[in-house]
């Protein structure tokens, strides 16, 4: 508050007024002074990470003055692939800005609010000791900034938000994050960190349905999201922006839940936790397979990889992440440790009909030889899709909105088998409507035997709702001698 | 229009409030009438006496012809004490406003004490919150559209969207309602009288202590209308407010009691 202090001296020494305008011009231009009650703290500010990323750990054995400078954005950013939404955020993200400071810091706090912004906002950290957590403290129209100063004086996890009324809209626009109160003593080393946190959207339209699309009130009060998600969007968490580690190191990520509404049952396909923070604080349960987080709450989990591949960071109420977006993969890699997890050691298909279980043919099997059941195509097609098809048309057959079309529950696809055998074996180019939504875009042509056509179409036809039957090998050659004529 | 401020500029200043004159022109008749309004308890409709109101927004060249007439109101003269750094920041000059269309756009960058100003140096006075809110309920046909869901929707999409670069756009733009009055959604947010009324209030109400009524849980308890999230956000916007504050989408408009 060194800067106030300087003005209200240029205010009362009326005498000399240009000499102490000078002065108080100086005072203003340098670093705020620490509180007179706290002299011997060293200053710092505190350094802030977008997530998936977290702010190195302290490695300062006694408390200092952390100066933490956060600034509310009100801006459009993606939600999902084709999807805008209007974030008012933290920083620039949501969830916003890691922080992370020592138990015993004194922290000042400084809110501002970009003057382009239509709101005003404030900020409540959960670890705060002090009425509202500082949200009257730091209550702030656009254009302005507040200060305040606490004493982190617990250790711990802690979520922030903004609470600002209605808190509920504010919150459902993405104004959460973490703030991490490192223990005295530091928390045990690992080899990474990560800064996750669940979230759900409510927009007027659909899962899915493109352009901005405003916040649905009815829906949040219903508890009804649309999103579920890691990090502020569908896909925040994959492909590319998937977090990384190395077979035989520790990770630990850092997971909260801004809610509004829902609690998370956070779970890590393929892994269990070596140790959770249980609600972010300070007993460590070991060797758990899902926790729970609830909104406005948070957790640590540890867990040491040591297979390669990748791990699913789903919210284990498992429509959210299938149909809702709460999915991030944890990308591992190293050499395969057979000992710890064999992989495939062999593919059986149960025979619905009978009592014994028949062995598929391995892959060296003859070439010309017709598969005997319409089950043994799907596998098949089912190994050919996931190898070829799923890149554009999605693990269920869901497709990307306005880029590749669903062929789950097509219309276009049901309509008629020799036109997909014909696109599968051709390629397809020009506009076409699927399910009511238009599409153009290239399918190439693809290298695929009859027979792989034949199977991979039979496995899309008796996937995610579609008509099933059967496509014969014979079906594919007869459309293929219509085309060449 | 713009003769007609200029006249009734002319006569404040020579005669005093002569509202008959122009006021059918550039001032709309609110009729009183009784609304609940989003905070207390209990309900009760609060009462409005009839009133004027501006038909437009203080637009930046009305407000440049005042700073002109006024020099302590210019960018370079306010005390701080009635304006803070943010005052007509993105003027060029005192009187220089710059490009057209900050002219025609409703003044932004002005704190309470210099909308105050402005209205008193026309014989007016800013609204009250309660009129300006009375005002507020109608939409294109209606005097009181609060109960229609879409009305409610379509101002809340337009709190939701930050101002952007360009600023707003020009008085007038947003459209009239019932009354004939512009803008009063969908372009700036207000100055009123009484603006921080709600959480300051000199009544003091034994239940909670001022600064609980609209944030977090007493929020939702303590208000009317749980569902009117719109409202929530213009009180919980003029409660962040200082008088000296200047806000790139806070503009103003003047009213009057009828003679």
């Amino acid at each position: 508050m060194g800067g106030l202090d300087a003005r209200s001296f240029k205010k009362r020494t009326v005498p000399g007024f240009f000499l102490a305008g000078v002065m108080a011009a100086l005072l203003l231009a340098q670093v705020p002074a620490a509180p007179a009650e706290t002299p011997a703290l060293p200053e710092e500010t505190a350094v802030l990470t977008a997530p998936p990323q977290v702010p190195p750990p302290i490695t300062r054995k006694s408390p200092a003055k952390v100066v933490v400078k956060l600034e509310v954005i009100e801006e459009q950013k993606t939600l999902a692939e084709g999807v805008q939404y209007t974030f008012w955020t933290f920083g620039g993200t949501s969830p916003g800005l890691f922080i992370r400071v020592r138990e015993g810091d004194l922290v000042e706090f400084h809110l501002s609010n970009n003057p382009q912004n239509k709101m005003p906002h404030n900020i409540d950290l959960h670890a705060v000791t002090g009425p509202g957590g500082g949200a009257a403290s730091s209550f702030t129209a656009p254009g302005h900034e507040s200060v305040f100063s606490f004493t982190a004086l617990n250790p711990g996890l802690y979520v922030y938000h903004c609470a600002t009324a209605p808190v509920g809209m504010h919150i459902a626009n993405g104004m959460y994050g973490l703030i991490l109160v490192e223990p005295a003593e530091g928390l045990p080393k690992v080899d990474r960190e990560y800064y996750v946190m669940q979230s759900e959207f409510y927009t007027k339209g659909r899962f899915g349905k493109a352009g901005l699309q405003p916040f649905d009130m009815e829906k949040a009060i219903a508890e009804h999201p649309e999103y579920v998600v890691f990090n502020g969007a569908v896909g925040a968490l994959a492909g590319d922006k998937a977090i990384q580690a190395k077979v035989g190191e520790t990770v630990r990520l850092y997971v909260g839940n801004g809610g509004p509404n829902l609690v998370s049952s956070f779970h890590v396909i393929g892994e269990i936790f070596d140790k959770v923070y249980v609600e972010g604080g300070t007993v460590a349960n070991e060797n758990v397979q899902t926790t729970l987080i609830p909104p406005g709450g948070a957790a640590v989990v540890d867990f040491k990889v040591q297979v390669p591949g990748d791990y699913v960071l789903v919210d284990h109420a498992i429509f959210r992440t299938f149909n809702k977006g709460a999915l991030g993969i944890l990308k591992v890699e190293g050499e395969p440790v057979a000992a710890v997890y064999s992989g495939k050691q062999s593919d059986l298909v149960l025979k619905p009909e009978g009592e014994a279980i028949q062995k598929l043919p391995e892959e060296k099997a003859p070439p010309v030889k017709k598969k005997l059941t319409k089950a043994g195509r799907i596998a098949e097609g089912k190994k050919i899709f996931e190898r070829i098809c799923l890149a554009c048309h999605q693990m269920n057959g869901q497709g990307v909105p306005r880029a590749f079309p669903p062929l789950a529950k097509s219309d276009f696809l049901n309509a008629d088998v020799d036109r997909a055998i014909g696109v599968v074996m051709n390629g397809l180019q020009g506009k076409i409507v699927v399910n009511g939504e238009p599409y153009e875009n290239i399918m190439p042509q693809l290298i695929l035997t009859d027979e792989e056509i034949a199977d991979v179409l039979t496995y899309v036809y008796n996937s995610w709702g579609n008509k099933g039957g059967e496509v014969t090998t014979a079906q594919v050659k007869k459309v293929r001698a219509n085309t060449k004529k | 229009m713009t003769r007609w401020i200029v006249l009734g500029f002319l006569a404040a200043l020579a005669l005093g409030p002569a509202p008959s004159v122009w006021a059918e022109e550039e001032m709309a008749k609110i009729p009183g009438g009784k609304f609940v309004p989003l905070y207390g308890t209990n309900k009760k409709p609060v009462k409005v006496k009839a009133f004027w109101l501006d038909r437009r927004l203080v637009s930046g060249g009305d407000f440049l012809k005042f700073v002109e007439e006024n020099p302590s109101w210019r960018c370079s003269a306010v005390k701080r004490l009635f304006a803070d750094e943010g005052y007509l920041q993105k003027w060029r000059g005192d009187l220089e406003p710059g490009e057209a269309d900050i002219l025609a756009a409703p003044v932004v960058q002005v704190s309470w004490f210099s909308a105050r100003a402005y209205c008193r140096s026309k014989g007016k006075r800013l609204p009250h919150t309660e009129e300006w809110e009375l005002a507020a309920l109608a939409d294109e046909t209606r005097p009181d559209a609060s109960a229609d869901p879409a009305f409610g929707r379509k101002i809340l999409e337009w709190y939701s969207r930050p101002t952007g670069d360009k600023g707003p756009g020009p008085v007038g733009s947003a459209g009239k309602n019932f009354y004939g009055v512009y803008d009063l959604h969908g372009l700036v947010w207000e100055w009123t009288e009484d603006f921080n009324s709600i959480f300051m209030t000199g009544e003091s109400r034994a239940d909670r202590s001022p600064d609980e009524k609209l944030f977090c849980g007493a929020g939702a308890a303590g208000t009317a209308d749980p569902l009117n999230y719109a409202g929530y956000m213009r009180y919980a916007f003029r409660s962040s407010l200082k008088a000296t504050h200047t806000v790139a989408n806070l503009g103003f408009r003047c009213a009057r009691d009828l003679p």
